[in-house]
């Protein structure tokens, strides 16, 4: 026989390694379902943290699709996903309306804050009002980094532009800065333009790059920030792995679930608080989430 | 410069220290990109030399087209891949988004032109030396395609790696169609997007350390294979 290009024994190596791979049929596999959620609970390290002891206690497998929750909720509407857990309250009802949602239960909640250079050029340190801080950065023309990617907290950023009826659109030309990019990417963008930027308090604590960068603005019961968990109508993705996602969904709210998102911290800080903590902002308790 | 110097001792102490998690990304990356190189080399070397074989009307169109698509987007792959294996989409019944097969998939697209159009440019003066002699020897256009790729190993070669080249460093397709889901779809490149979004910078770049190390690894492993054995047979496929 001639010669053929590659070698027989690589071939066979190759198609090995092939086979290794879990395909399309994995029946006799242990049960996956895919969660879509948000970049905050992954990058923060919790979704690690509480799904190994899912997974361990009930030996279903959870991939995680982190993205945004625009994107994450868009990516279960097309049935790609068999559970949501994303924040933010306004997608996350029209995705409701829409029908493809049968449930939606708040499982955990922390806040969004302000982040900005050490300088502080908008002077809002120490101050409470989102909004008017908002206001102050646009005066000062102060350098603001955008997420621009229809997540959850680049929704929030846009509501509280509209609490203070400004377009930083049309009037940020120069000093706002659209990067289009995830939570992370916004933060290292800030850090490297000496930016402000709006971010979810998990990622900003689980955070490794904050050269000169620090909270300067906390405590606005417009920044609550809440988790919820979503469960698919069966009618309307009828190949959603209802059964095993029902487990998750009914474990993230249970006791177990629960303790366990309360206990995650990071460096000695605790990073979400469970549902049933009393929501508290502006040094006062409050009952729910205001929406600007 | 002090990132850099940090991310110098974390790719050493992440090489030597054989974690177990940074094994399994590694072995994934290359799993699906050996793949993806060795389905794009098998059938992508065949088109390239049957392109400087064979002569038939819409020839050069297609040769066209493999050079054309040599700058394929991976994110556009991935994007186009992810609308097609969407359960919404027209695949969607296989159920493979999100999985290592979808990411072969992109990477396989990907390569495909990167192979057939670097594979016809070194078959093509092979032919053009043995050609004639092929032909006379009682060979027909057909029977000479694996003779012509064993004469013209090394430049196969060279297409090949061009191919796993182009799949182990690409990111915006996979990121797209695997999800990047942790100890499942998590590769080398998809691990360095998802620690600069965390804001680990040296490490980050430690793993593209890593990456490039096993880059050239198996660069040289494929030069080593190809290298001087069957330079004998020679004259015989001559």
């Amino acid at each position: 026989m001639t010669s053929y290009f590659p070698p027989r024994a690589s071939i066979r190596g190759i198609l090995g390694l092939l086979a290794t791979f879990p395909g399309p049929g994995r029946t006799a596999e242990p049960e996956t379902i895919v969660l879509a959620s948000t970049t905050s609970l992954q990058d923060s390290g919790l979704l690690a943290h509480i799904l190994q002891l899912f997974t361990r206690e009930t030996e279903i497998e959870v991939h995680v699709v982190a993205q945004g929750t625009g994107q994450a909720l868009a990516t279960a509407s097309h049935g790609d996903a068999d559970l949501v857990l994303v924040h933010d309250p306004d997608a996350e009802a029209t995705f409701m309306a829409a029908g493809h949602g049968l449930t939606r239960t708040e499982i955990a909640w922390n806040d969004f804050i302000v982040v900005g250079p050490n300088d502080d050029p908008a002077r809002i340190a120490g101050t409470q009002d989102a909004v008017a801080a908002f206001t102050a950065i646009a005066i000062a023309r102060a350098p603001f980094v955008s997420r621009g990617d229809k997540s959850g907290t680049d929704a929030l950023e846009k509501r509280l532009w509209r609490a203070a009826g400004l377009d930083p659109v049309t009037i940020g030309s120069g000093w706002y800065r659209d990067i289009g990019g995830g939570m992370g990417a916004a933060l290292n963008a800030a850090a490297a333009m000496e930016a402000y930027t709006l971010s979810d308090r998990g990622t900003w604590l689980s955070f490794g790059n904050k050269a000169g960068m620090k909270i300067v603005l906390a405590g606005d019961c417009r920044l609550l920030n809440r988790y919820d968990v979503i469960q698919l109508d069966p009618r309307r993705h009828p190949e959603a792995k209802q059964a095993p996602a029902d487990r998750l969904a009914t474990w993230l709210g249970a006791p177990e679930g629960q303790a366990a998102i309360g206990q995650y911290m990071v460096g000695g800080n605790p990073l979400f608080h469970p549902e049933a903590d009393p929501k508290t902002c502006n040094g006062t308790v409050t009952r729910g989430l205001r929406t600007p | 410069m002090s990132d850099l110097f940090d991310a110098a001792r974390d790719a050493i102490g992440l090489v030597f220290g054989l974690d177990a998690g940074l094994l399994r990304v590694i072995a994934l990356s290359l799993g699906i990109s050996l793949t993806a190189t060795a389905a794009a080399t098998a059938i992508g070397l065949p088109i390239g030399a049957a392109l400087s074989i064979f002569r038939f009307r819409g020839r050069s169109l297609l040769i066209l087209l493999a050079n054309a698509l040599l700058g394929l987007p991976p994110v556009v792959v991935g994007l186009a891949l992810y609308i097609v294996l969407s359960r919404s989409g027209p695949f969607g019944f296989l159920g493979i988004l999100f999985t290592p097969a979808a990411m072969i998939i992109a990477q396989f697209l990907l390569a495909l032109p990167i192979v057939a159009a670097l594979g016809h440019r070194a078959m093509e003066s092979v032919w053009r030396d043995y050609g004639d002699d092929l032909l006379v020897s009682g060979a027909s256009r057909r029977q000479a395609i694996p003779h012509v790729l064993s004469i013209g190993r090394r430049g196969a070669m060279t297409a090949s790696l061009a191919g796993f080249g182009r799949s182990i460093s690409e990111v915006g397709a996979i990121l797209i169609v695997g999800g990047n889901i942790a100890g499942y779809t998590r590769t080398m490149t998809t691990t360095i997007v998802l620690e600069t979004s965390k804001g680990n910078l040296a490490f980050a770049l430690a793993l593209g350390v890593v990456l490039i190390a096993i880059s050239v690894l198996v660069s040289a492993c494929a030069f080593a294979i190809t290298a001087t054995p069957r330079r004998s047979r020679l004259p015989e496929a001559a």
